[in-house]
């Protein structure tokens, strides 16, 4: 595997927009081809060149390809958008779309992401070693299909909105999360470790999610069942298992009403 | 004004039987001439080994309004990737389902299109309607406005006015600057007022206890009484639903028995939109079937009768329609975001994303049923090439339901891909239909026959001296075969495309925003104090407008091209 090392020079006067950050687009490209790919900044294109200085070369295809993203690109959005194999290890922090529409590969990034990271993500793996913002593994506004598959792991806290739209793949948020969890979702499963606030599951159709934690107000449309001893993300234990939304429309398969799923630790 | 010649071009114009002859077409002052009548300083275009149409006419797209807007405001994803930047010479262009007005004017002109129809005008939102009309670059457009649900003409059908009903439309068309009375769903919109709908024609309407029927052929009669250059536009009830063929054909024998009276040349009294929708048998969707060929054997006996497709073009689209009960019965369906929209004493709307995929059984039925009824059909003067759009799919995509009306392995091809192909076979006809459309053909469907349907044979349609110099040129060579792909690639993008007589497109890119005009009907009829008493009445008691605030002011029509009609005899 073949290693580009990008090293951010100075900050953007505004945001920059850098969706060709990713193993797809730098494959078989040497650093002079990556500097001169484009990305915008305000209305502006501008060349990656511009902000970062470019080490290494790419591999032939994307699955040989890694790229190390150095320096703080808090200002930096779209990291490895719909990268679909290979690696990016981004070791501060990072702004908004962090593996929007991921397909596959792995993304790391060892500080803390701004909203949108993950956003549809189809594949692949998304860890975050710091905190991350609002809209985790969500949708896009107005789309149906948040995150399918794939796994995103956040070490530390999350935001609100996480998983809405969620139709498949594993959020796991080892800290807290803000206000709605899973809204929506029809499939997936959300782990969080910490606590959470409330409307976790709100209008969930199918799906699971699993707080370890507090919650502070349960949602109105959920109803006890039963306590279950499970195993979750390597932690045993036992958990109240709660069925909802019940306020929203639910397949049937086999005979039997799906449910979305919600357990507590107890 | 400049004069153009362009030469050497293989012709198909049905309205002087040209069937891919080589013939040149002069072009002065934005009208087609005799070769005779340029002088020497024309400007030579060269079509060798090309074929060269008129410009198509659209005659049932829904392109602008407000419930076109609100399908772009709720489906912010469709436009996320989709965006082209602004160029020299034209602006910038996004979405795909639900283009941006831009976009709307640059696509049709790239594929050829030169006049397009907003088919459901509510008159209350007329304004809107008109104001992204003038924004669409390029193409003439004119919008029908829907009638079928409107409480005057409910109430004067009630009572058997027909004279009552055919001022209300004149004044309508007037206030709207409207272009032919659209019907949809007739009586079923008001009826989801009430939580209801109507399923079959005789159904009674809530409140005003008129039936579908009734709505229908009344206003059937004050079109025909007026001598409108269109004639009623119908989208009958129960769509969508498997067995609904019957409605169908009920609906159209409420025509049996009329002829056209107008003076556009107009020969059909009914046209019915997007018939595949229309055109299913089964009782529910696992035994879903085309019904097409009972439907194609009808229109094929009855020359007062045209339709158009509403072809299926298997992609993710957005439906949008004034059939406000069937967006509902389409969410409950699909799950998918729904918006309805209620305008008041008027008519109402609905929008659902909806994805017609190949892998699904029943949208690979609809699919076939939609070629169907254009292979099964005799008159290509009365049959016209739509999507629907974006209902079926949009219609950015015409050139590959051409490309699947003209070629059979094109057909066996996306039969061969579908999940199900066996179960799309066996309930359907196309895998037995061997018909390969013609290039006349096709400039009967997409340009004659519609042209001459909407009563303006004497403006588009044509390479006739006389006509608008509405010009494509494609590259296709008659007299070497092309692949299917070859022939979606060259029907998507025109060589070389006139508008009145203005170069629009050269080499598939846009070189001018033309001259575009807005189409409209300015019907007169003998003074009716009743039908001017109920409309200050109804502004008085019912709407949240003020009667002054209702018309279509010039300003929002700044080049109208107005179609006179006189009823006042």
């Amino acid at each position: 595997m073949e290693t580009v090392t990008l090293t951010i020079k100075s900050q953007p006067v505004l945001f920059l927009e850098a969706d060709n950050i990713t193993p797809d687009v730098f494959a078989g490209k040497s650093a002079a081809d990556i500097a001169s790919l484009h990305a915008y900044e305000g209305r502006d294109q501008i060349t990656l060149g511009k902000y970062f200085d470019v080490a290494g070369k790419a591999g032939a295809t994307a699955a040989d390809t890694k790229i190390v993203v150095k320096g703080d690109v808090s200002r930096v959005k779209y990291i490895g958008m719909k990268m679909s194999a290979g690696e990016i290890l981004v070791e501060k922090s990072a702004d908004m779309y962090v593996g929007g529409w991921m397909q596959g590969g792995k993304l790391t990034v060892k500080g803390n992401v701004d909203a949108f990271a993950g956003l549809g993500m189809q594949n692949g793996e998304l860890i975050i070693e710091g905190n991350a913002g609002n809209y985790l593994g969500a949708a896009y506004r107005g789309d149906w299909r948040g995150m399918q598959a794939g796994v995103i792991r956040v070490k530390g806290n999350a935001g609100s909105d996480i998983g809405t739209f969620m139709n498949g793949g594993t959020i796991i948020v080892e800290g807290n999360v803000d206000v709605h969890v899973g809204t929506h979702a029809e499939g997936g499963k959300i782990i969080v470790k910490g606590n959470g606030k409330s409307k976790i599951g709100g209008q969930m159709v199918e799906g699971e999610i699993y707080v370890f934690g507090t919650i502070d107000v349960m949602m109105p449309g959920y109803k006890y069942i039963e306590d279950v001893d499970l195993e979750v993300d390597g932690v045993k234990g036992k958990f109240a298992l709660y069925h909802g939304d019940l306020g929203e429309r639910h397949p049937k398969r086999k005979g039997q009403i799906v449910y979305g799923k919600l357990y507590q630790k107890i | 004004m400049s004069e153009y010649l362009i030469k050497n071009g293989f012709v198909f114009d049905p309205v002087q039987g040209i069937k891919g002859d080589k013939a040149d077409i002069a072009v002065k002052d934005g009208k087609i001439v005799k070769s005779s009548e340029i002088s020497s300083k024309a400007k030579t275009i060269d079509a060798k080994g090309k074929s060269v149409m008129a410009g198509a006419v659209e005659i049932h797209a829904h392109i602008a309004g407000p419930k076109v807007n609100e399908g772009r405001n709720y489906r912010p994803e469709e436009k996320l990737f989709g965006y082209t930047p602004k160029k020299t010479g034209s602006r910038m262009a996004g979405g795909f389902s639900i283009p941006t007005t831009f976009k709307t004017g640059y696509e049709y002109a790239r594929m050829g299109y030169t006049t397009a129809m907003e088919a459901a005008m509510p008159p209350l939102y007329a304004r809107h309607v008109h104001e992204e009309i003038k924004d669409t670059p390029i193409i003439d457009e004119g919008a029908y406005p829907v009638f079928g649900n409107n409480w005057f003409v409910l109430e004067y059908l009630k009572n058997k006015e027909i004279e009552n009903v055919a001022a209300y439309i004149a004044w309508l068309l007037t206030e709207t600057k409207g272009y032919a009375v659209k019907i949809v769903n007739p009586g079923g919109t008001e009826a989801w007022g009430w939580g209801l709908n109507c399923i079959s024609i005789h159904d009674p309407v809530p409140y005003f206890d008129v039936t579908p029927a009734q709505i229908v052929q009344g206003l059937l009669e004050a079109n025909e009484y007026l001598g409108l250059p269109h004639s009623i536009h119908v989208h009958t009830n129960n769509l969508g639903n498997p067995g609904n063929y019957e409605t169908t054909l009920d609906t159209f024998k409420l025509a049996e028995g009329y002829k056209a009276k107008n003076k556009f040349g107009r020969e059909q009294v009914l046209h019915h939109t997007h018939v595949q929708f229309h055109s299913y048998g089964g009782d529910n969707w696992g035994n879903f079937e085309s019904k097409s060929k009972e439907i194609m054997e009808y229109v094929n006996k009855h020359d007062n009768i045209t339709i158009d497709l509403g072809q299926v073009t298997l992609d993710e689209t957005t439906t949008m329609t004034a059939d406000g009960p069937f967006e509902h019965h389409l969410t409950e369906l699909n799950h998918l975001k729904w918006a309805n929209v209620d305008v008041e004493l008027e008519t109402a709307a609905g929008i659902v994303p909806y994805i017609y995929s190949p892998n699904i059984k029943v949208c690979g039925i609809q699919w076939a049923i939609g070629l169907e009824l254009a292979l099964l059909a005799k008159d290509p003067m009365r049959t016209f090439i739509t999507t629907d759009h974006p209902n079926a799919g949009p219609f950015t995509r015409y050139p590959r339901v051409m490309k699947w009306l003209m070629s059979e392995k094109a057909r066996k091809d996306q039969i061969d891909a579908f999940k199900y192909s066996d179960k799309v076979v066996a309930a359907t006809h196309l895998a037995s239909l061997d018909r390969e459309l013609t290039m006349y053909e096709l400039a009967q469907m997409t340009r004659a026959g519609p042209a001459k349907a909407l009563g303006l044979a004497h403006l588009y349609g044509g390479l006739k001296p006389g006509m608008d110099a509405d010009i494509a040129i494609y590259d296709l060579n008659p007299e070497k075969p092309a692949t299917p792909d070859e022939i979606e690639a060259a029907f998507s993008r025109a060589r070389y495309v006139m508008k009145s007589g203005t170069p629009v497109v050269v080499d598939g890119e846009i070189v001018s925003h033309g001259n575009k005009r807005t189409l409209w009907v300015n019907a007169k009829v003998n003074e009716n104090p009743q039908v001017v008493r109920d409309i200050k009445d109804k502004f008085l008691r019912y709407y949240s407008v003020n009667q002054a605030n209702y018309k279509v002011a010039n300003h929002f029509v700044p080049n109208p091209y107005i179609i006179e009609v006189d009823a006042t005899q």
